[in-house]
């Protein structure tokens, strides 16, 4: 690659810094680059069509071909059919999704045909597919464009999903996905796109399953994912400054979510807080809280607490945008409830 | 129509052969259910037997279908073992997907039969797939999507018609118009015909009688050569007449009396039959010779299934992912 290519990931793996859409595009060249069965196609994915609409594809197509790298005609169906079918025949596609309000469309493919053809075939194929799609509020999008939607996902068997939170993760996440002989649900927060941090090492796995704590205490476990460890991560400083010893963990896969960690945590520290953008009814939190209960019923000091978004459409002006979704403020508040109680 | 190629005498008796094994097993299915041996949910592919018949002998084992819930007669003429289906619908550890797929879902990759699907209009996004994969590799196979009239009405058909012309994909799309989408007449439900809805694609949309194995063959040789030689894909509507119900016990009132007698006096099979005898490709003592090889082959399929093992409840924790759950 040369130096007019500003995206090439031999650029980014060796810089300090990188954001998680560079990580996404850096783990997606690496794997292309190692096996020629890695492809990807969507919407506006090639460099004609800009490489993705937040360019998180740039450089793909001319780097590995058009025909390794299709733009498609806005067909969600058609997008995860032609996934599905090319990863049986020894394939690894990288579907995009565009925006997982747009998973809508294709619930049929992803869910009758992505989930199930290994159990209903009795494991005589299988579809090794990534669905990448980003969502996330905070760019005033309205009802239609930022909906967390993991737990439809999650529900059904034969589907994992992940969500990282940092460069290195989505590199690390990206790589396992694509690696992963099962379908994977990449989910993407689109307004942390561009936030710096740690660079990835190229070739950096990070199992699916396997969540990440970020910062360890005693008091009280605060579980979260995407975005929220944004929200999270202040929490756990305010939190330290009024005597509470807040432990986070970045759970990383939604489905299958890290149990052990979850649990040996909360069991240390007697209260849970499962932080989560999408609403709080049905949401990956009862979930968690539920096993919870199940695992350390009598052990806990506190009932376990949820904070996930506000259960309506995601609002379009400003101030409802804001208030939709846990704030740090939030966090605070419910770990210092808990703490209390 | 006349300058289109004919079958050979041996692919003449092998189309037969396909739709005489067709037949028979849709026979023993609805008399193996009415007896209470067996419990399943039947699709009935009586009277549509000459489409796949007449298309798979253009095909290989290295080609590729996606069938529907209906879709034995496609399974069957690919090549699908017999016990291996019977096993599979009785539910048995010993049939093709262990008995964890069951009628809609029978899968046999080893003859290319890679999906089979309970949904209507899913086949098609699928086919791409497998169809795209042969684009990049190279490797010459086409891919054919069966679906149904009903399957022309959903939103996967325009998506998947409109990628794969435009991506000139190897990928043949069979629609297999019996009348009847479920409970509901085909004229009922769309004003043209499913063929010429092809021109908004801007792929060749051909309309045939699907009940004549001749033009059946033509019409399918015409766009397995095109797919193979990277001309890109082709909708056939293949007319035909869905003998029974939607479903096994569907008492089917819905169905013209007078139209479906029609179809049935018209039975391609026999029809077939005594055509290959007045022109004197095979005798009737041949016909017959083989049509009891396929009854001995279909009782031997009947008990090796019944006689098979279920799955064991582990089976619930295998194959949801490549590792056993906990």
């Amino acid at each position: 690659m040369n130096a007019e290519t500003p995206m090439a990931p031999a650029n980014i793996v060796k810089a300090a810094k990188a954001n998680i859409l560079q990580g996404i595009n850096a783990a997606i060249a690496d794997a292309m680059e190692e096996d020629e069965n890695v492809i990807a196609l969507g919407e506006d994915l090639a460099d004609p069509e800009e490489g993705g609409v937040c360019g998180v594809t740039k450089g793909l197509s001319s780097r590995f071909g058009e025909h390794r790298v299709r733009s498609t005609p806005i067909s969600e169906q058609a997008i995860i059919g032609a996934a599905i079918g090319a990863s049986l025949v020894g394939f690894k596609p990288i579907a995009e999704i565009m925006l997982m309000n747009f998973t809508t469309v294709a619930m049929d493919m992803i869910v009758n045909h992505a989930a199930k053809l290994r159990f209903m075939s009795g494991g005589q194929t299988h579809v090794p597919i990534v669905i990448r799609t980003m969502t996330g509020t905070g760019f005033a999008s309205g009802g239609q464009h930022c909906d967390y939607l993991e737990a439809w996902f999650a529900h059904t068997a034969g589907i994992k999903v992940v969500a990282p939170s940092s460069p290195k993760d989505a590199y690390g996440l990206m790589r396992s996905a694509i690696d992963d002989p099962d379908p994977v649900l990449f989910i993407e927060n689109l307004p942390t796109y561009w936030s710096p941090a740690e660079a990835p090492e190229k070739g950096h796995r990070v199992p699916i399953g396997k969540a990440n704590v970020l910062s360890e205490g005693s008091d009280v476990t605060i579980i979260a994912y995407a975005r929220m460890i944004q929200e999270a991560m202040p929490a756990v400083a305010k939190l330290k400054e009024a005597g509470i010893s807040a432990e986070l963990i970045d759970l990383r896969t939604i489905a299958p979510w890290d149990r052990e960690t979850v649990v040996k945590s909360v069991a240390r520290t007697g209260r849970a807080i499962i932080v989560h953008e999408a609403v709080t009814p049905f949401g990956a939190g009862a979930e968690i809280a539920a096993v919870l209960n199940e695992e350390l019923f009598g052990r806990l000091k506190a009932p376990v607490r949820r904070l996930g978004g506000a259960f309506c459409p995601v609002p379009f002006s400003k101030p409802l945008e804001t208030a939709f979704a846990p704030q740090t403020a939030d966090i605070v508040a419910a770990a210092e409830a808990l703490v209390k109680s | 129509m006349s300058n289109r190629a004919t079958p050979d005498a041996a692919t003449q008796l092998e189309i037969y052969r396909r739709m005489a094994l067709i037949k028979a097993n849709d026979e023993r299915s609805r008399k193996v259910i009415m007896n209470g041996r067996l419990v399943m949910p039947y699709y009935s592919p009586r009277g549509q037997e000459v489409i796949p018949s007449a298309i798979s002998v253009n095909l290989t084992d290295e080609d590729y279908i996606c069938t529907i819930y209906r879709g034995s007669h496609d399974q069957l003429a690919k090549g699908l073992p017999l016990k291996d289906l019977w096993a599979e619908v009785a539910g048995r550890t010993t049939g093709t997907c262990k008995g964890k797929g069951g009628p809609m879902h029978v899968t046999y990759p080893a003859k290319g039969i890679m999906v089979t699907t309970g949904i209507v209009g899913s086949t098609m996004p699928i086919a791409n797939g497998l169809a795209w994969g042969s684009q990049l590799r190279g490797d010459g196979r086409v891919t054919v999507a069966s679906f149904g009239d009903g399957a022309a009405n959903i939103g996967a058909f325009h998506e998947s018609l409109n990628l794969a012309a435009v991506w000139k994909l190897p990928v043949i799309f069979v629609c297999q118009n019996n009348e009847w989408g479920e409970h509901t007449a085909y004229d009922k439900t769309s004003n043209v015909k499913v063929a010429d809805r092809a021109a908004a694609y801007g792929m060749p949309g051909v309309r045939v009688d699907g009940n004549d194995p001749f033009e059946m063959y033509a019409v399918a040789q015409e766009a397995i050569a095109r797919a193979r030689a990277g001309e890109g894909p082709t909708l056939i509507e293949a007319m035909t007449y869905r003998f029974f119900g939607h479903v096994f016990g569907d008492a089917d009132a819905y169905m013209d009396k007078a139209r479906k007698a029609d179809a049935m006096a018209n039975d391609p099979v026999p029809r077939f039959r005594a055509q290959l005898i007045e022109t004197g490709i095979a005798t009737e003592e041949q016909l017959a010779e083989m049509e009891a090889a396929i009854e001995k082959e279909i009782d031997e399929a009947v008990e090796f299934a019944l006689a098979s093992d279920f799955p064991v409840v582990e089976e619930l924790k295998r194959d949801v992912f490549a590792e056993e759950m906990a």
